[in-house]
């Protein structure tokens, strides 16, 4: 096998753009887990790219369209998911499906060739230039800095969030602060993986971690990591098969959330759940 | 201690409290009983400063609750409320989940230390749930789950304790240990304590005051001697005093079954 393609500076900035966009994207993905707001995520990342779209058509910046259009659908999201009203079904349906409409038809309003916007959709990561990686760095950095100043508030808000503010605990704003975080991650990824497969980045390395572990720090620990290799293991892949790396990632990251369900210790019945309910039984 | 004067409180169309006026003294044990949707709940976040009036006034620990202060005070309130379904998966521990009663008191960007950590396993060791401090807390039963929520509100180191049906969908043994061991921290600690149930059989003897909740309205309130009547709870609950017996007697029969 030649490695000499590693040398090069497009593969440098993709090897980049995965270790940080998998630690990004992870890290979001450990609240959309325990929050238990998957629905969430694929409405606002249905936005990122929607907003990305409208730039391109108008002529701007397709990431300030991204980060406007996610935060936007945060803002209508953010107040039912706080008011415990948001029923995955009928709330988030409607704004996915409208976010998503909204995509095509920007799509379809676009003159000429469609190729930038195709790259949005499928996510192109060897094309990433040094600015894709630095902006994908601040991110990185912003949300793992973030997790670790404010990890006993978070921790608390993920448990529950009428406790946390019963406590004193400002769960509202945390809230929405993850709310903004998942936004700002999917905008920065969305030229690496694409519209349509961030979320599988978001949601698998972090469920991944889920299976495997009672301590949300090594949740934290372990989703990361699994983010990276399915970068990782996801760009080599591609590479070695000449196949489309965005999807080729998010297949690894699919395949090494089946590998942890089929191990998870968590399936396993304890020794204290066996124990018989009388003695003598 | 608490004061509340003409509280009104509505979720859109439902009007919960109806003008609610209470007050609680320093150290008092005051239980509110009432049918579900009496506004026995709503009370409890109008202390802690969790729900919106629509109108009226409301002073705790000394202090004018405003849209802006409730958030400081309630780290000095200790609240539990009712049996809530935890994901058996979820990753904390029991010591971690005990610890959040102290997140408040920090403040951000500060970690717990070895002081708060010792005062966390001595309000695990006063609920008895020492053994269990390094289980997932998924993993325990509800009557663990509020012991556990019991020990976190006295992590807080608490001036004013809620406790909102502590016992609600708990087996017999469960709810009579529980209140014993609310009987049992207040007559230690002193703390003021707010008890609300639905259930008479699970309202503690400590009680100094018992106040009835009908309709969002407060119904009567005095000494659970005074007050606690069958004609009271006849009209209370809507039925016939033999009628409240006989259900009360068949709940002590199926839920001691259980048992």
């Amino acid at each position: 096998m030649d490695f000499s393609i590693f040398g090069y500076q497009f593969m440098q900035n993709a090897i980049l753009s995965a270790f940080l966009g998998g630690i990004a994207c992870a890290t979001i993905g450990v609240f959309v887990v325990l929050m238990h707001m998957p629905f969430i995520g694929v409405a606002m990342s249905h936005a990122a790219f929607a907003g990305a779209l409208l730039g391109i058509w108008l002529g701007f910046n397709p990431l300030v369209g991204a980060i406007a259009l996610s935060l936007a659908a945060a803002a209508i999201i953010g107040p039912l998911a706080d008011r415990g009203e948001l029923t995955p079904d009928t709330s988030l349906g409607v704004i996915f499906s409208l976010m998503l409409g909204l995509a095509f038809l920007f799509m379809g309003l676009m003159p000429g060739t469609k190729s930038l916007a195709l790259e949005l959709l499928w996510g192109s990561i060897l094309t990433n230039t040094r600015s894709d990686v630095i902006l994908l760095g601040i991110v990185a950095a912003v949300v793992v800095g973030l997790v670790f100043a404010f990890y006993k508030e978070i921790q608390a808000t993920i448990f529950h969030r009428d406790m946390a503010r019963s406590v004193g605990i400002p769960a509202t704003l945390i809230l929405y602060g993850v709310l903004f975080l998942t936004g700002a991650t999917i905008t920065a990824s969305l030229r690496s993986i694409g519209g349509l497969l961030i979320f599988s980045l978001i949601l698998n390395p972090a469920a991944a971690a889920y299976q495997l572990t009672y301590s949300m720090k090594k949740m934290f620990l372990l989703a990361a990591a699994f983010g990276v290799l399915s970068g990782w293991i996801g760009l080599l892949f591609s590479y070695l098969f000449n196949i489309p790396s965005g999807a080729m990632i998010v297949v690894t990251s699919s395949v090494i959330f089946l590998i942890a369900a089929v191990f998870s210790p968590k399936r396993k019945v304890k020794g204290w759940q066996k124990k018989p309910l009388l003695e003598g039984q | 201690m608490i004061k509340i004067e003409n509280a009104v409180v509505s979720y859109r169309e439902n009007v919960a409290l109806r003008g609610v006026s209470l007050e609680v003294n320093v150290g008092e044990f005051v239980g509110i009983v009432g049918p579900n949707g009496a506004g026995k709940t709503t009370l409890l976040t109008v202390v802690n400063g969790l729900g919106r009036l629509l109108s009226g006034r409301v002073w705790v620990l000394g202090h004018y609750l405003t849209a802006g202060n409730g958030h400081s005070l309630r780290k000095k309130v200790g609240y539990v409320p009712q049996v809530h379904n935890i994901d058996p998966r979820m990753p904390m521990s029991v010591r971690e989940v005990v610890m959040i009663g102290r997140y408040g008191l920090l403040g951000l960007l500060s970690r717990p230390g070895r002081h708060d950590w010792e005062i966390v396993d001595e309000a695990l060791e006063l609920v008895g749930m020492s053994h269990l401090a390094q289980r997932p807390i998924g993993h325990l039963s509800g009557g663990e789950q509020q012991r556990v929520a019991i020990a976190r509100c006295l992590a807080q180191e608490p001036e004013l304790f809620l406790l909102d049906e502590p016992t609600a969908s708990l087996d017999w043994k469960a709810q009579s240990d529980i209140l014993e061991l609310v009987k049992r921290i207040h007559d230690s600690r002193h703390i003021t304590t707010l008890f609300v149930t639905h259930d008479l059989s699970a309202l503690p003897v400590a009680c100094d005051r018992v106040v009835l909740m009908k309709e969002g309205l407060i119904w009567g309130e005095g000494s659970p001697s005074e007050l606690l009547t069958d004609e009271n709870l006849s009209r209370l609950y809507d039925m016939p005093i033999s009628e409240v017996r006989r259900r009360r007697r068949e709940e002590t029969l199926v839920n001691g079954g259980e048992f």
